[in-house]
This record gives structure tokens, C-alpha cells and sequence, in this order.
């Protein structure tokens, strides 16, 4: 077992690399010159060629591609992200708040997200194709399917504007957090509380389910052992919803003017402000990475069958 | 002897599709005895067995009438029900590779069972297990105990189902075909482990089967399913020898390289046997 940690650790290393050279490449794919970018960005009335020629040259645009990219990854690796374009700020002093911000709504969202898909799928699958069983997943399919800026406008307007009980924007106190979690909650629980109620329905008609009952255990204890085995298979879908939430929230922080990853990314695409850009999707493939080695590892250490094998 | 267990007019059928998948069953099963239900593949073996339990899947309804010392099971509530299943009703399937939850440990689930049955202290029920575990000749019960059941063989696993019945001491065993997913040689031992069941126990059985050779060996009477309908019924000897439905007489004939290839591995004891 702690071979296999290892191991998937490892395999982490070369995926990490791969994926920021593709960010990498994806970012110097753009048309625009960044010496102009920057030029521009910082009011220079005439743009010589001297003064891009310069410009490259502070920014290290002279070198072959090849060397830009160590030289950025290594900087990247000792958290240097490099300087905004816009402001001179060092990146880093813009997005680890931005990102601490992200992921407090992360959190409680994946949170809240997880323990409503578990009681939901749950209950679902012990009413297959009962009145609760259709309405309930009847409601989330329609909720899922419902643009969440849309859902987040309409909120806003009736719990904040109408009755004026929550804030419409920012974050501070606790109440802050109540519409954009939930509006993050409703448009993924669909698909994580259908994940939970498949997956218990499969192990409802294995055999060990008929053999329990045939052994007189009550229902109850059954459906421990099937809520055990069915969350084994779950879990390392829900490890992937920490990422995909996280990525996720640029509409949300948008509509409620959160001070986060996704504002920021925004701005920083609005401004072309690349080393911001680039820095917001290394973080996010980085995160995808490492809950994908996180999910196999849970995945293995819960399944006593991979546990031994490895 | 007396009937231990009457079946009357059993009809099986889905809710969903009005199909009917058995018609009106009657048979009973005399006490001590073991009753084989014989026929191909979909004929409602299972479907048949599952009912006594009362364990078809909800989609699937059940009427007539399962007397079962002096109560009609199929008027029982749920919860009556279970009190039956384990303790006087032990159901034994088919694949003990998947009979058991893959995440929890043999000896956990013995024990949750065995408590739901019994007042006894988690030594008492360790020892019982354990002596039952050896007299199906498995050995290091208590390892085995400790063991996930992937990390067993499948005629191992369907011996702890037998180990499970002895300690619980069932007055009727149901086995749907406990032989067939295994290979020859732990169909044998299997065979063997059943047959001692009954002489330890003196329970009355219900063995469903494919193979006629098996069910030569263990069974004293003999039902013969096809479609849902019961189309042979009579004592082994009787069937066996003088098959009258053709359906029968047709299952006897292919079986009869099989069963002959069953003694060839039984080898010198199993012949003398049935001498
Ligand atoms: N849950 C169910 N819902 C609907 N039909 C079912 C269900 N279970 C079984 N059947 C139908 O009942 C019939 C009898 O099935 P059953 O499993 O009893 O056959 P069997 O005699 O045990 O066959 P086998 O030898 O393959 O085990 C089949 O035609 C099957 O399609
Ligand atoms: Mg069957």
C-alpha cells in the first residue's frame, strides 16, 4: 500500500510537467505580442521597435521557447509566477488570496454538495421508482439544467433585493456564503447524487444483498453494507468535484463579486495579463492532477480487494 | 412421515409484465428428507426457492400457500418473516464468490448474523464457527475468519455458507445450485460436505440442480420443472429409472455423460457408495 503511494505520487511528477508545458505552450499559441501587452498596458504613448526589442528582453522573450519554460516552471516551482503585466505586482501577492478566497467556497461547497448527494442517492435508491424517487430526481434534473448565472440572478433578486435578507455581494460574514453555496450545491448535486443512487442500486441486486436477507439480517444492517459499498465507488468521483468546483466558480464569483481565482482570471483574460492567465490554469490542471492521485489512492486504501493486491 | 413443508398452488408472476413465470406449483417436502428440483435453465428454479424465502424481488408477487409448521408463510408480515430466515429457513446460492460483501471480513459477517439469532458473547460465537468451519473441513478457520472473500476460493466460500447453516441449525436447507460454479473436484467436496449436513443436522433440504449425477447422489425425491410447470415428480429411483415425461426421459439421456465423468472423480469411495 504505501508502495502504491508512492508510486502514484510519482506518476503525479510527469503528468504535472506535462500539463503546465501544454499550459505553456497554449498561452504563447495567442497572436499578441506580450512585450506589446505590456507596453500598451502601461501607457506608453509610441511603441518603437527599440522599445519592444527592450521590453522582450526584460522579459526574457529573447531566449529559445525551450529555455522560456524551464525558466518559468522553475520560478513557478519556488512560487514565482512572475510580474502583472498591468499592475507590476508580483503575481503571487494577487492570487494566494484570491485562491485562499476559492477555496473557502470551494470547501463548504464540495461540502455541502457531498453530504446532499449521499442522503439524496441514498433515499432515491431505497424508493426506485417510487413517487420520491421520480420527483426527486425530476427536480434536480430540472435544477441542473438551469444556466447557474441565470439561477444566481434570479436568487439574488428575490432573497436579497425582494426580501432583502442576504447580501447580494463580497464576502465577510457568514452570510455571504449562503446563496453562492447554494447555487453551486444545486447545479452539482444532480449529477453527484445520481452517481451515489446507480451505484447503490447496483450493489441492491447483487447477491450478497439476497444472502444477507436470507440469513435474517434486518433491512437496516443491509443497507449499511450496501451504503458502504456504494460509496467505495463514489468517492473518487466526489475527489474529482473538489477540481471541477474549483474551476467552476468563475460565473458564480462573478455574479456575486467574490474576491477570488475566477474575478481575478477574468480581469487578468480582459487585460491580457498572461502571467496571471497562466499561473490561474496551472493552479487549476495542478489541482485536477493531484485529486486524480488522491482519488486512486482513497480509492484503494477503502477497497480491501486493491489494498491487498498492492 | 409427515410433510414438513407444503406447497399449494404457489403462482409466481411479474407485476410489471403480467408474465407468468410459474403457473400453480404443488409439491411438499417430507421431513428429513431432500427433495431436488431438477430442469433447464429459466424454468423458475430459483424463482420457485426464493419464494418459500419470501425473497423474490418486489416486482415479482407471489400467491397460494407455503405451510410451514402449522403457519402459512406467505400470509406472514416482513418481520416475522426474517425471524424464519437463517434460523429455520437457510437459503444457500449459487456463486459464493459474490454471496458474501466484498468489504467486510467472513468472521464480521458470521458474527452479525449469528447475533441476530442467538444471545450468544462474541467467544461463544467464534468457537462455534470455528468447530463448524471444521467439520466442512476447512482449514485455519480462524485465519479464514480474518480473511476479505476475495481472498477465498469459491468452493471455500460456499463451505462457510454450509458452516454458517450448521451453527445455525436450520430445520429446512434450500440450496440453489451450491454445485455448479464450481469445478469437479470442490463440487465433490462440496457434495460430500451437504451430505454430512444432513446426517449432522437431520434437516429436510431443498437442492436445486443441473446435474442429475449430484442429484442421484444426495436427493430422495426428485420434482422436474419445465416452463414453470412441475412435469415429473416421484422418488429418485423411480424417476431416474423410469423417466415417464419425455422431457425427462431427454434430460436423463445428455446427463448421463456427465454423471458418468462425476463418478469417474469420485473415483473408488463414490463408486462403492452406490453399490
Ligand atoms: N426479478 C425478476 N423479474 C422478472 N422476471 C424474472 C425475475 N427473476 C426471474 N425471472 C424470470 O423467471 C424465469 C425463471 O427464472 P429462474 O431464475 O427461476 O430460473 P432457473 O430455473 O433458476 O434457471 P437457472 O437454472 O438458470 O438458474 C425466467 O424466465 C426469468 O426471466
Ligand atoms: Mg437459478
Amino acid at each position: 500500500m504505501a508502495i502504491y503511494m508512492i508510486n502514484r505520487i510519482l506518476l503525479a511528477i510527469p503528468m504535472l510537467l506535462v500539463v503546465s508545458f501544454l499550459t505553456f505552450i497554449l498561452i504563447n499559441l495567442s497572436p499578441l505580442d506580450p512585450a506589446e501587452v505590456v507596453l500598451q498596458a502601461q501607457g506608453v504613448p509610441v511603441i518603437t521597435s527599440e522599445l519592444l526589442a527592450q521590453t522582450r528582453q526584460e522579459l526574457g522573450m529573447d531566449k529559445p521557447f525551450l529555455m522560456q519554460y524551464v525558466d518559468w516552471i522553475i520560478a513557478c516551482l519556488q512560487f514565482d509566477f512572475g510580474h502583472s503585466y498591468v499592475t507590476g505586482q508580483p503575481v503571487w501577492s494577487l492570487l494566494a488570496p484570491a485562491f485562499v478566497n476559492t477555496l473557502k467556497l470551494t470547501v463548504i461547497s464540495s461540502f455541502v454538495i457531498i453530504i446532499l448527494s449521499v442522503l439524496l442517492g441514498v433515499l432515491c435508491a431505497l424508493n426506485e421508482g417510487k413517487l420520491l424517487d421520480q420527483s426527486l430526481r425530476g427536480i434536480s434534473f430540472f435544477l441542473t439544467s438551469m444556466p447557474s448565472y441565470w439561477l444566481a440572478a434570479l436568487m439574488v433578486w428575490y432573497f436579497s433585493v425582494k426580501l432583502d435578507l442576504l447580501p447580494t455581494s463580497g464576502m465577510g460574514s457568514l452570510q455571504h456564503y449562503i446563496l453562492p453555496v447554494i447555487i453551486i450545491t444545486v447545479s452539482y448535486s444532480g449529477i453527484y447524487f445520481r452517481v451515489v443512487r446507480s451505484s447503490m442500486l447496483n450493489n441492491l441486486h447483487q447477491d450478497y444483498v439476497l444472502y444477507s436477507r436470507a440469513c435474517g439480517l434486518p433491512e437496516r444492517r443491509i443497507i449499511l453494507h450496501i451504503v458502504r459499498n456504494s460509496l467505495q465507488v463514489s468517492v473518487s468521483v466526489f475527489c474529482m468535484a473538489v477540481p471541477i468546483i474549483l474551476g467552476s466558480t468563475v460565473v458564480i464569483e462573478n455574479v456575486f463579486a467574490w474576491p477570488g481565482l475566477g474575478s481575478l482570471s477574468v480581469r487578468a483574460i480582459l487585460g491580457r495579463d498572461f502571467p496571471i492567465i497562466q499561473a490561474y490554469v496551472l493552479i487549476l490542471a495542478a489541482a485536477f492532477v493531484l485529486f486524480n492521485a488522491l482519488s486512486d489512492i482513497i480509492n484503494a486504501w477503502m477497497n480491501p480487494k486493491l489494498r491487498n493486491d498492492l | 412421515m409427515t410433510s414438513l413443508l407444503e406447497v399449494r398452488n404457489l403462482k409466481i408472476w411479474d407485476s410489471r409484465t403480467e408474465k407468468i413465470i410459474v403457473p400453480a406449483s404443488t409439491f411438499q417436502l417430507t421431513k428429513g428428507s431432500c427433495l431436488a428440483i431438477v430442469g433447464e435453465s429459466g424454468s423458475g428454479k430459483s424463482v420457485t426457492c426464493k419464494a418459500i424465502m419470501r425473497l423474490n424481488n418486489s416486482s415479482l408477487q407471489q400467491t397460494g400457500e407455503i405451510w410451514f409448521k402449522g403457519e402459512n408463510l406467505n400470509t406472514l408480515s416482513e418481520k416475522q418473516m426474517r425471524k424464519k430466515r437463517g434460523k429455520q429457513l437457510c437459503l444457500i446460492i449459487q456463486n459464493g464468490m459474490s454471496a458474501f460483501d466484498p468489504s467486510c471480513l467472513i468472521g464480521v459477517f458470521a458474527r452479525e448474523v449469528l447475533t441476530q439469532h442467538f444471545d450468544w458473547g462474541r467467544k461463544k460465537i467464534e468457537e462455534e464457527m470455528i468447530n463448524a468451519m471444521e467439520s466442512v473441513l476447512l482449514q485455519e478457520p480462524s485465519k479464514i475468519m480474518r480473511k476479505y472473500p476475495h481472498q477465498l476460493s469459491g468452493g471455500m466460500l460456499q463451505r462457510i455458507m454450509i458452516a454458517l447453516a450448521i451453527v445455525l441449525k436450520p430445520e429446512i436447507i434450500i440450496a440453489d445450485e451450491p454445485t455448479t460454479a464450481l469445478d469437479v473436484i470442490s463440487q465433490y467436496e462440496v457434495l460430500e460436505q451437504f451430505k454430512k449436513l444432513r446426517e449432522t443436522l437431520g434437516c429436510s433440504m431443498i437442492f436445486v440442480s443441473h446435474d442429475l449425477g449430484v442429484v442421484k447422489k444426495i436427493a430422495d425425491e426428485v420434482l422436474v420443472m419445465k416452463d414453470g410447470e412441475i412435469v415429473e415428480r416421484g422418488s429418485t429411483k423411480a424417476v431416474f429409472l423410469a423417466p415417464k415425461h419425455e422431457y425427462t426421459r431427454f434430460l436423463v439421456s445428455t446427463r448421463l455423460a456427465v454423471s458418468e465423468h462425476f463418478n469417474h472423480v469420485m473415483k473408488g469411495d463414490a463408486v462403492l457408495a452406490e453399490r
